[in-house]
Parts: structure tokens; C-alpha cells; sequence
């Protein structure tokens, strides 16, 4: 289990990380933490030709408040960093409470937001959530920068919507607003695996204490990060109790399309879902303050 | 445009247990291999070279990570602890170990390695931790020989050993 | 007198040099000239070869040389049969044990095709993508009940059906015990065991000396004296030419005692034949595939009972998965059939069995054997009848122990050492007792559980019981020597991978000679070190090794006292031997240190008399008539999510009889490591076969291997019923823990989730949240 030769180039600056992805383009790899390319690389289940190593960009790494009412969180900030900081649980309590399923310490450690969100794994938690959230995320290039929502940003089997020479920078999520909950569960089969089924869901209400927002995000629902957006709207405008919820669960059964694995049915995939949905959705609905 | 990959290496210098190396390297040798078989650390057990089993786990730049999921042309300028670096001998155990061997938190002794490194770090943030914490702290190292009880009970021994 | 090492929580000789970074693992042997190898492994499960091509490979840079079975010559030979089957009336065996490196025919995917040497081991395997092989597919065989049909392909072209063996034994007349049973239940259970996975993975580094012409081999073997054996036959050397050295070795658990594994028979060949070093350390992905497995049985079960749940009989017909060879005999499938007796009186038993050939990787004993297999049946079996005669689980079994006046107990079959599966000792009640005491079974089922039951939580209990063989011949050795610098020596031809030996043969050690247990050196799995021996397994080490120590220490114990008795000319009644040295009881002053004795007992001047010998040594053999039975009980209490079908364990208590208790802080460790296997056994491993043969979760992230946050926290207790097989009354306690604990999770769990009264009943392991997903909603 040793990886097949490529070349190794070290990006010291984001100028000469974005010329060598435009220079190499599908064939070079950015190298962040690594945390998902190395074990394939040493299964030779992928072959990098090029691998850029984006390391030392220390300035792309942590969390910014510049925009009220919005965190940015560089492409290099590393888990372990996130879960290190208080600001995690405050301002973003979706990415506090996913953090403890997220792998083990020493991989959150080294794996990076960014990395973890191009590299687009369905089952990963931080996709789901961004999707939840209703984030953006920012990519550039050598012939400039664009914003593209979250999403529009997943594509189909660990795809995303960066082109060859774009390098995705930071991610943009709304902090934890007044009179809004949020809540992540997920199931997995020892703590720190893939979810069999990962729920990540948010609320807003309005000052009638009716739903104004709902969004409900799901790892390893389908063959990318799915939105289940009929069941966060079916929510708007509604008193939320056990009927609302239920219903919401039902139209998220019906949004997924798991894959099943040798660790979960089909069948058992969506009943997770259901079930996850029911209880993520009651625990945020109960988080959420409806007074300001 | 292909690239050249077959004779890509690297010199580096890279801090280990405070002695400084400079080698070259080539570009895909993960680190777990510079350490063991380059350094002759041989104290870092590789166990699956996939980042699950957590045998390789050194210190890199203070924070534990799976050596086996770096690359040793990565570590130039930076530094690395491996278990080599917690005691001057064996006479002189520092309390991790200490605290291993008077629980009988060790078996075979293959994945002790890389828990006292991913304890090291973990208590020295959590001096005061729970058996909670302590397991969740462990989750990342598979041991097959203990049933982790014993690595527990060494663990809330020598947090208290280290609290003074 | 100093205090008494031997029942002591001593802590261990071996941490020091594990704790610093310093032991030798087979992978830490560095060797100038070191050629790496990879091999070329069939990734297909059942097919002929048409044809390998090397040369792109051997044209590689760094690349030194490739070989193919027909490269091996005259050397290519299947490997030994290592358990022959027992001589049993009507037994079926066909043997068919692995090969070197595939030849015609690929049987299992992983199987080695060929080997690269290079000059690192990144260079072997980038070599690996350039050997083109052209196989020709055939069907795989993989489900045991097809391969038994004239339809099925055949693992080997001329075992008709895939039979492996055949073999029934049978006590009393069961079916005259079934037409007068009150109760009758007959079920289907299936039991899966995974892969030992030890945290090292194997590894043969061979080095050739032509100046000395002798061969030393670094092998992460559990047997390393029959590894010399047969490595030396197959090479054409004398045994005295080969040296295997097993150094520390990350954790074997029954699959490193597996021998000649192909990279065993290959890379000390090429050592020879390239005449450099070579080093083969398997990764993880090849462990999957490479390193032997256990798997499963389908037993089609039944139990007899009397109206008062007092056991009849049992007739069990089981289908084995041997895998694609059959190189362990039948000790695996033999241990299911036999364990499954238990610690209960059943005076009618027919059990017939057939062992399967099919393509996936060979299945030799791992930590457990089989026996959980058998466990599993007759607990399963136990706990229907009590809920089918409304009788109590734990007083069930209660009912049916064999009482403690009825040892040694003959269950009148043959044991995996070919005698008669008889029980030495054992008090079973005490052990069923202290273990509903420590869980709380009645408070619990009276009171906890229907208090959390209203509150909505879904709480379980379960009790099972088990014994376990142990301690098997055929013999080990010791040798024990007095160093001049007071240190003692201890060498023996066992293995060590993890278990303490440096420290429970210290202790033993101790005692004798009154020598601290920090100065006893123990030296286990260097054939120069020790010549004779047969290998750590079956739960033997401390017991057959163990003795062997005692014998020999005692041996030089006598020495001592009679070099000493010459030296202060005393009689050897009047000699104490304390704290490194002898000294003359009441008179001061007059002492010797052992190191000067031995010294003396090697005199530089003089003659040693006829009939002595010179140093303070002894080397003494221990082969133990039969095995001892060790015992024990495991208690469960068990939360479980009725919805997400995740679980909690709430309370573990291991009750546990392996007669004298050597080191008890070791002896926790054992059970803890073992019960933690079992919980990975019971609910989380699983080698998931596809139809073709191919292994769908050959990584450790889908290979799920429990970690500190799935085992609990275990209490565990011990009762002391002494072997009198050996002087030190000693069992083996190094499988108990892995035994019963998938029955117990199918009770428990079952208990938590009301089954029964839903008419669902758990006859399968392992289990998962989606099995009971399945099993519970459909």
C-alpha cells in the first residue's frame, strides 16, 4: 500500500498555486490535508500526476466575521481548528455539533474544510451542512473569482461545480440568527465512520412564531449531498409539531436516493432518514427561541 | 502538459524529537516510512496505511496526525514528535508510559505508540479529563489485545500524575 | 521468605522497551543490501491460469528479480497438513492445503500469483501493474449449501461436491432420548467469526549467510520451532542451519500460527537464491486476503428436553467453510462440536458435520476456534426452551450444569488433541451465581427494567455460559540458567504475542529461586535461544510452557541448595533462598549471592565431579496428559434505539474459572482484550462475500474493528477450581473472553426489544443495526 510516483510541487503563494492548476489542470491535485486523497493514493485506487501542495497558504486557513451576520471559513482551516475555537459553537452551532462525528482527532487535525467540501463526499458531514445552511463558496483562478452557492456547487458522484484550473477558497455560511434553531444527528456504525444516514436541518421562525425557513441537509442520501427542499418548505409559514415534522420526514424519504451499503439497506437508509428527520427537526424546533 | 514523475525528490530539514535531519527524499515516501526506515525511529508502527488504525500517529507541529497520511517531502521546516521523543530511556518514563505500565495498558505494545502520542497531546489540552473524554480521545487508535479498560485507567492515572 | 510472586498483580518485564519505542517488530529489522518484496495477487476468486508474463516486470529499474511458481522448481510444493484428522470410525478428509505460489489454478482471491523483488518496496508493487496474467474464469463457489450440489464448480477438480471432511460423533442414543422428551425444539442458526486483524500484520524477513551457510529468519509466527522445522526440510538444510527468531509480535490470535503461509515458503528461498536479504511485510489490504480467516457454520440444531427444562439431548448437523484449503485439519469445526457440550450435562449428543471447500481465503482457528460457534447453538437452543417452558434463562441453565461432584467429566467424544473431551475440574453453580450477583439479575429484571421500560427505554439483560478447552499437548521446554551477574535466563520455544510471558514465567521463576521478577530475562520465539517446542495456541502458553518453567526452576532450585549446602557445609534444610542469594538460616553473615554460586559451579581450576554438571541450569519438559477445561459466565445489560437499531452497553460482568490465577492484572487483560473481540465478533465484523468470491469490505474502514467507544467498562470476578492436570493446578484463560459473547448479545438484545413476544427470534451472528432493521420489520 505504498502510492505510485507523481510530482510533488509546493504552492508557497495563491498566485503560484493557481498557475500550476492551470498549468496541470484534472492532472494536478491540490494537496490540503490530505485526509481523503492520501488513503486512496496508497490503495492506487486514484494515480495524481501532480500533487500541489497548498500547506503553507496559511492565510486561507480561519474564520472571519467581516460581513455582519455571516462567518467565512478559509479553504485550509482545519477541523481540529474549528473545534478548538469558541466561536464554532456560537456562531456556527450546525458545525459545532457535527464536529465529534467527524472522523477521529488526529484526522480532524490535519483535513480541511475545503478539502473535505471539493472533495464532495456524499456521506461526508460538512456538504450536508453547507447545504443546510444555504453557504456559498468562493473559487479562483488565474482570470478571477465567483461565488457559487452551495447549492449549485455539488455535483454527482464526488463531483463539484470548480472548473479544472479553479481552486475553492473559503466558504461563507449565516451565523446562528435570533428566533432560529439547528440541529445534526447522524447514524453511524462506530462513532467517527461515514454516516449511514446524516441529517443536518436548520430553522427560522418569524415573529408570529410561524416557520420562515426550514432546510434540511442529508449525507449519504444519494450519489451527492442532497437538499431536501420540498421537505424544508413544506415547514414555511406553519406552527411546527409533531404533524408538520412528520410530514417533513415523509417528504424527505421520498427526496433521497441512498445507495445502500454493506452497512445499510436501501430500505434501512430511508427509514434513518425518516427517523433522523422526525428527531433533528424536533430537537431544532425546540432550540429555537421565539422570542428576540 | 504530463509531468515527470519518475525521479521527483526533495530535499528537506525537518525536526525530530529536537535533533534536526536533512535528507532527500523522494516525493511519494509518506512520512511513517522517512521516520522508520529513513530516521530508524522504528518506535512508529504502521498498522494499515489507510488512516484508520492510528499506530502511526506522531506529533506534527504540536497537533497528533496519522503519519502514514503524510508525505515525508511535507514535513521540511516543520517538526515532528514520534514516541522516541517522551522519554530519555527506559529508566526514565515519562508519566504516559508510566502510567501504561502500572495499569497494564499495554499487550502486544504494537498500537502504544501512537496512543501515548495521541494522549500526549489530549492531555495536555485536557488535564483534567473524564473516562468519557478519555475514549473519545482514543477513538482514532485501535488496540485488538486490551478492550482499552486498562488504557482508560492509565490515561485518568496519568492525568492525575501530570496535574502534580 | 520474600512475598510470593506467582498470584501476584505484578506489572510487566516487557512494557519497558514497547513504551520507549526500542522492541524489534519484524518490520524493524534493518539489513544492509535489503531487497523488498510484493506479490502478485489473484484478483479474482476462482479461475485457471492461462498464462503469467513477468518480463515487462523484471525490466523495471530497481526492479532485482520476478518468479513464478515455475521459476520454484522442484521447491513448489503444497504445504503440510499441520492437524492430521482424528482417528475417528467413518471420518471423510480430504486434504488439500495451499500452495506457494498459484499453479494452473487461482482458488481464492488474494491467492499469490507471483513475487517482485526491488530494491524498495514502492518499486515492488509499481512492478506489480506490469505482470500481465490471463486467467480464465470460473464459477465462484462461495454459499455452503450450492457447493454441496452436483451443480456446483469444484474448489478442486477432483473433491466431488466440495467436501472437505465428514465427520460424526454421538453419545448416547439421541433419538431415543428425542421420542421421550416432553419438548422438542429444532432451529436453523447461522454464526459468522471475521478476521483476527491483529494492530501488525505479518512479515518474513530471511537473511542467507553463506560464510556460516546458515539461514535466520525473522517471522511473525506464533510457532516458530516448527516454522525452523519445516522450513529447514523444505530447504534441504539441517534444522541447527536455520534460526527463526519471532520477536515481538503485534498480537497473532491463532492466524500467525498458521504455517507455511506462501511468503513463508517464498522469501527465504529467494533469500537463498539472490543471496541478499529479503523483506516481505504484508499491508493491510493483503491481510485481508493473505492471512487466514474464521467463518461461518450453519447449524441445523435440535434440543430435547423433560418437561422441567432439563436437557435430554441435542442433535446438531452443521455445515463448515474451511475456505479454499484445509491446512489445520479440523480443529476448527471439531472445537464447535465439541464446545458446544458446554458446561452442562447432555447425555445424548449427535453432531455431524461437513466441511466445505469453497473460494475464499483459508480458515485456520482464530481466538475462539470455533468454539463460539457451538456456544452460540447450545445457548440459542437454551433460551428458547425457557421461553418456550416459561422457566427462568439463568435457572435453565442452572438445572442442567454438570454438578461439582461429577469430575473429570467424560463427554465420551474425541477432543481437537484426539482425546476423549473430558473435563478435569470445575464447580459451575458459584460461577452462574457471582455472575447474576455482580449483574444484578434479579433487582434488575424485577425492578430497573420495568421502571425504564415505562419510561420508554428499550433495556435488555443476558447471561450465557461456556467452557473452554485449553492447555492442550503436546509438550514445551524451558530452560532456566543463573547468570554470574545474578540475573536468571529463561528461555522457551513458544512464541509471545502480547501475553505476558516475560512476566508470568518471571513470576514463576521468582518463587523458586527468590530472584526478583525485574531480574529474570525471559527469551521466547528464538529457535537458537530454545531448540524444542511446539507453539503458543489452544490457551497453552502459561499452562504447558508455564509448567515446563516451574519444573526447570525447581530443577535449578535443587542446585542451588546443593552447591550451596557443599559451599557453607550445612545440611540443605538450613538454607534459605531469598532475595538473590542463599544464606545459612540464624546465621549472619553467612550468605552467598546466586551469581557467585554459579560462577563457582563453573570452576576455572579442578575437575567437575562425575555426575554433576557445571553452571546452575536446568531444562525441563511439561506435556499435560489432556487439556484443561477452564469456565466461565458473561452478563449483559444492553440499551438499545428500537428505531436507529444502535446499542449501548450498559453493564459487562465476566465471571471466570481458569483454576490458579498466575497474574491477575495479565489475567483481567486477557478477558478485557477478549470480550472485546467478541463485542467486534457479535455486532461489528463482518467478511462480506460477494456472489463472485470478492470481498466487499477488505479495509479497516469498513472492517470495523470495535474501538474505546464501543467497549464498556467490564467488572470481572474470578472463582478458583485448580487443574489437577499440572503441579500448578493452571487453565488457559487466553480465548475465554471472545467465547459467548454473541449469544449474549442475541439475548440481550432480543430482551431489550421484546422479541419473544413478538415472535422474533436472533439465531444469527453477527448482528447489526440493519439485520434487526430487517429482522424486526418484516
Amino acid at each position: 500500500m505504498k502510492p505510485a510516483p507523481f510530482k510533488y510541487i509546493v504552492a508557497r503563494t495563491i498566485e503560484q498555486a493557481l498557475a500550476l492548476k492551470a498549468e496541470y489542470g484534472d492532472e494536478g491535485r491540490f494537496l490540503a490535508g490530505g485526509q481523503s486523497l492520501v488513503p486512496t493514493l496508497n490503495f492506487r485506487l486514484t494515480q495524481a500526476a501532480v500533487l500541489i501542495d497548498i500547506n503553507p497558504l496559511t492565510q486561507c486557513a480561519g474564520m472571519q466575521n467581516s460581513q455582519p451576520g455571516t462567518v467565512r471559513i478559509g479553504a485550509l482551516t482545519r477541523y481540529g481548528q474549528l473545534e478548538r475555537n469558541s466561536e464554532t459553537a456560537r456562531d456556527l452551532p450546525l458545525i459545532g455539533e457535527a464536529l465529534p462525528h467527524i472522523a477521529h482527532p488526529q484526522i480532524r487535525n490535519r483535513g480541511t474544510i475545503g478539502g473535505n467540501l471539493a472533495h464532495a463526499d456524499p456521506a461526508s458531514e460538512m456538504p450536508a451542512i453547507v447545504l443546510a445552511l444555504a453557504g456559498r463558496l468562493r473559487a479562483q483562478s488565474q482570470s478571477g473569482e465567483r461565488w457559487i452557492p452551495a447549492a449549485e456547487f455539488f455535483g454527482g458522484a464526488l463531483s463539484t461545480a470548480l472548473a479544472s484550473d479553479e481552486m475553492l477558497m473559503e466558504v461563507e455560511l449565516p451565523v446562528a440568527g435570533p428566533r432560529s434553531g439547528s440541529c445534526f444527528m447522524e447514524v453511524s456504525r462506530r462513532r467517527g465512520d461515514f454516516a449511514l444516514i446524516g441529517v443536518a436541518c436548520t430553522m427560522q421562525f418569524d415573529a408570529n412564531g410561524l416557520c420562515s425557513q426550514a432546510r434540511i441537509g442529508l449525507c449519504n442520501a444519494g450519489d451527492r449531498p442532497i437538499l431536501a427542499e420540498d421537505a424544508g418548505n413544506s415547514l414555511l409559514g406553519r406552527n411546527i409539531g409533531t404533524a408538520q415534522i412528520d410530514e417533513a420526514a415523509a417528504l424527505v424519504q421520498q427526496a433521497i436516493d441512498p445507495g445502500g451499503s454493506i452497512h445499510a439497506s436501501k430500505e434501512f437508509q430511508r427509514h434513518l432518514a425518516g427517523v433522523l428527520t422526525r428527531r433533528a427537526l424536533t430537537v431544532a424546533n425546540e432550540r429555537s427561541p421565539r422570542e428576540h | 502538459m504530463t509531468a515527470d514523475v519518475t525521479t521527483d525528490s526533495h530535499d528537506i530539514a525537518v525536526t525530530v524529537n529536537g535533533t534536526q535531519y536533512r535528507r532527500t527524499v523522494e516525493a511519494r515516501l509518506l512520512l511513517s516510512d522517512f521516520l522508520r526506515h529513513e530516521l530508524l525511529l522504528a518506535g512508529t508502527h504502521v498498522g494499515c496505511e489507510h488512516g484508520v488504525c492510528g499506530a502511526c500517529t506522531v506529533i506534527f507541529d504540536g497537533v497528533a496526525v496519522r503519519s502514514c497520511l503524510m508525505l515525508a517531502a511535507q514535513t521540511d521546516g516543520h517538526t515532528v514528535m514520534t514516541v522516541e521523543g517522551l522519554a530519555s530511556d527506559r529508566d526514565h518514563l515519562h508519566p504516559l508510559q508510566q502510567s501504561m505500565h502500572d495499569c497494564h495498558g499495554l499487550q502486544c505494545g504494537y498500537c502504544t505508540p501512537g496512543i501515548l502520542m495521541t494522549m500526549k497531546v489530549f492531555l495536555d489540552e485536557t488535564p483534567a479529563p473524564n473516562e468519557a473524554q478519555i475514549r473519545e480521545a482514543l477513538s482514532g487508535n485501535l488496540c485488538r489485545c486490551t478492550g482499552y479498560q486498562h488504557i482508560v485507567d492509565a490515561m485518568m492515572l496519568a492525568a492525575e500524575r501530570l496535574r502534580g | 521468605m520474600t512475598t510470593r510472586k506467582f498470584g501476584a498483580p505484578i506489572r510487566r518485564n516487557e512494557d519497558a522497551r514497547l513504551l520507549v519505542g526500542q522492541a524489534l517488530f519484524v518490520d524493524d529489522v534493518e539489513l544492509p543490501g535489503l531487497l523488498y518484496a510484493a506479490f502478485l495477487r489473484s484478483n479474482v476468486a476462482h479461475a485457471r491460469i492461462l498464462s503469467i508474463d513477468v518480463s515487462a516486470a523484471r525490466a523495471r529499474p530497481g526492479v532485482v528479480a520476478v518468479y513464478t511458481a515455475a521459476d520454484l522448481g522442484s521447491y513448489w510444493a503444497p504445504g503440510p497438513l499441520l492437524v492430521p484428522p482424528p482417528p475417528i470410525a467413518g471420518i471423510i478428509f480430504n486434504q488439500r492445503t495451499q500452495v506457494p505460489l498459484a499453479k494452473d489454478k487461482v482458488r481464492h482471491v488474494g491467492e499469490p500469483l507471483a513475487v517482485v523483488l526491488a530494491e524498495s518496496r514502492y518499486l515492488a508493487e509499481d512492478a506489480l501493474a506490469d505482470i500481465a496474467v490471463e486467467l480464465d474464469p470460473l464459477p465462484a463457489v462461495v454459499d455452503l449449501e450450492k457447493a454441496l450440489t452436483n451443480a456446483s464448480a469444484t474448489v478442486h477438480d477432483d473433491v466431488h461436491a466440495n467436501v472437505a471432511a465428514h465427520l460424526r460423533q454421538s453419545r448416547g442414543n439421541y433419538a431415543a432420548a428425542r421420542a421421550r422428551a416432553a419438548h422438542v425444539i429444532a432451529r436453523r442458526l447461522l454464526y459468522d467469526h471475521g478476521a483476527s486483524s491483529p494492530m501488525e500484520t505479518r512479515g518474513v524477513v530471511a537473511k542467507w549467510d553463506g560464510r556460516a551457510d546458515q539461514l535466520t529468519v525473522w517471522d511473525t509466527t506464533q510457532a516458530p520451532v516448527f516454522f525452523r522445522n519445516g522450513l529447514a526440510a523444505m530447504l534441504g538444510l539441517s534444522e541447527r542451519q536455520v534460526r527463526v527468531i519471532a520477536p515481538f509480535v503485534g498480537g497473532g490470535f491463532g492466524p500467525k500460527i498458521m504455517l507455511f503461509y506462501p511468503e513463508e515458503v517464498v522469501i527465504p528461498w529467494v533469500a537463498m537464491k539472490l543471496n541478499r536479504p529479503v523483506k516481505w511485510i504484508e499491508d493491510r489490504l493483503e491481510h485481508f486476503f493473505a492471512t487466514t480467516q474464521e467463518r461461518g457454520q450453519t447449524h441445523d440444531a435440535e434440543i430435547a428436553l423433560a418437561a422441567d427444562g432439563r436437557i435430554l439431548g441435542v442433535q446438531d448437523v452443521f455445515l463448515h467453510d474451511t475456505g479454499a484449503y484445509n491446512p489445520y485439519g479440523l480443529t476448527v469445526p471439531i472445537n464447535s462440536q465439541c464446545t458446544l457440550l458446554g458446561p452442562y450435562d447432555i447425555p445424548n449428543y449427535d453432531s455431524t458435520f461437513t466441511a466445505v471447500f469453497t473460494n475464499k481465503p483459508i480458515v485456520t482457528p482464530y481466538r475462539g476456534a470455533g468454539r463460539q460457534h457451538g456456544v452460540f447453538v447450545i445457548e440459542r437452543l437454551l433460551d428458547i426452551a425457557a421461553q418456550e417452558l416459561n422457566i427462568d434463562r439463568a435457572e435453565i441453565r442452572r438445572r442442567n450444569l454438570i454438578p461439582p461432584d461429577a469430575f473429570p467429566y467424560n463427554n465420551e467424544i474425541i477432543y481437537q488433541d484426539f482425546a476423549p473431551l473430558s473435563y478435569d475440574s470445575g464447580n459451575y453453580e458459584p460461577i452462574l451465581d457471582k455472575a447474576l450477583e455482580l449483574i444484578g439479575y434479579q433487582k434488575f429484571l424485577a425492578e430497573e427494567q420495568p421502571r425504564l421500560r415505562a419510561q420508554g427505554r428499550h433495556v435488555g439483560i443476558g447471561v450465557a455460559c461456556y467452557v473452554e478447552g485449553t492447555g492442550i499437548g503436546p509438550y514445551e521446554g524451558a530452560k532456566v540458567q543463573v547468570q554470574a551477574n545474578g540475573k536468571v535466563s529463561v528461555a522457551t520455544g513458544i512464541g509471545t504475542q502480547g501475553q505476558g510471558h516475560f512476566t508470568v514465567f518471571a513470576q514463576i521463576v521468582a518463587d523458586q529461586l527468590g530472584v526478583a521478577v525485574t531480574d529474570i530475562d525471559v527469551v521466547t520465539g528464538d529457535t537458537d535461544q530454545f531448540y524444542w517446542g511446539a507453539g503458543t495456541f489452544a490457551s497453552r502458553g502459561a499452562v504447558v510452557a508455564g509448567n515446563a518453567v516451574n519444573e526447570a526452576a525447581i530443577a535449578v532450585r535443587q542446585k542451588v541448595l546443593k552447591f550451596a549446602a557443599d559451599h557453607f557445609e550445612c545440611a540443605e534444610e538450613d538454607l534459605e533462598i531469598a532475595d538473590g542469594q542463599v544464606s545459612v538460616v540464624g546465621v549472619p553473615g553467612q550468605a552467598i549471592k546466586l551469581g557467585a554460586l554459579a560462577l563457582k559451579a563453573n570452576p576455572m581450576r579442578g575437575a567437575v565431579r562425575p555426575g554433576t554438571e557445571p553452571g546452575l541450569e536446568s531444562t525441563q519438559y511439561f506435556g499435560p496428559p489432556s487439556g484443561a477445561t477452564a469456565s466461565g459466565v458473561h452478563a449483559m445489560i444492553v440499551e438499545v434505539d428500537p428505531q436507529t437499531f444502535t446499542l449501548e452497553v450498559l453493564k459487562y460482568v465476566v465471571v471466570h474459572d481458569c483454576g490458579t490465577v498466575i497474574n491477575p492484572l495479565i489475567l483481567a487483560g486477557q478477558i478485557h482484550g477478549g470480550v472485546a473481540q467478541g463485542i467486534g465478533n457479535a455486532f461489528y465484523e463482518q467478511l462480506v462475500f460477494d456472489e463472485d468470491g470478492q470481498l466487499l469490505n477488505a479495509s479497516l474502514a469498513d472492517y470495523l474493528l470495535p474501538t474505546a467507544l464501543e467497549v464498556p467498562r467490564m467488572e470481572i470476578a474470578h472463582t478458583v477450581t485448580p487443574s489437577p492436570l499440572n503441579p500448578l493446578g493452571i487453565k488457559g484463560a487466553g480465548e475465554a473472553g471472545a467465547i459467548p459473547v454473541g449469544p449474549l448479545f442475541a439475548q440481550a438484545i432480543e430482551d431489550a426489544l421484546e422479541l419473544p413476544g413478538k415472535k422474533i427470534e436472533l439465531l444469527e451472528i453477527p448482528l447489526s443495526p440493519n439485520r434487526l432493521f430487517e429482522l424486526t420489520t418484516k
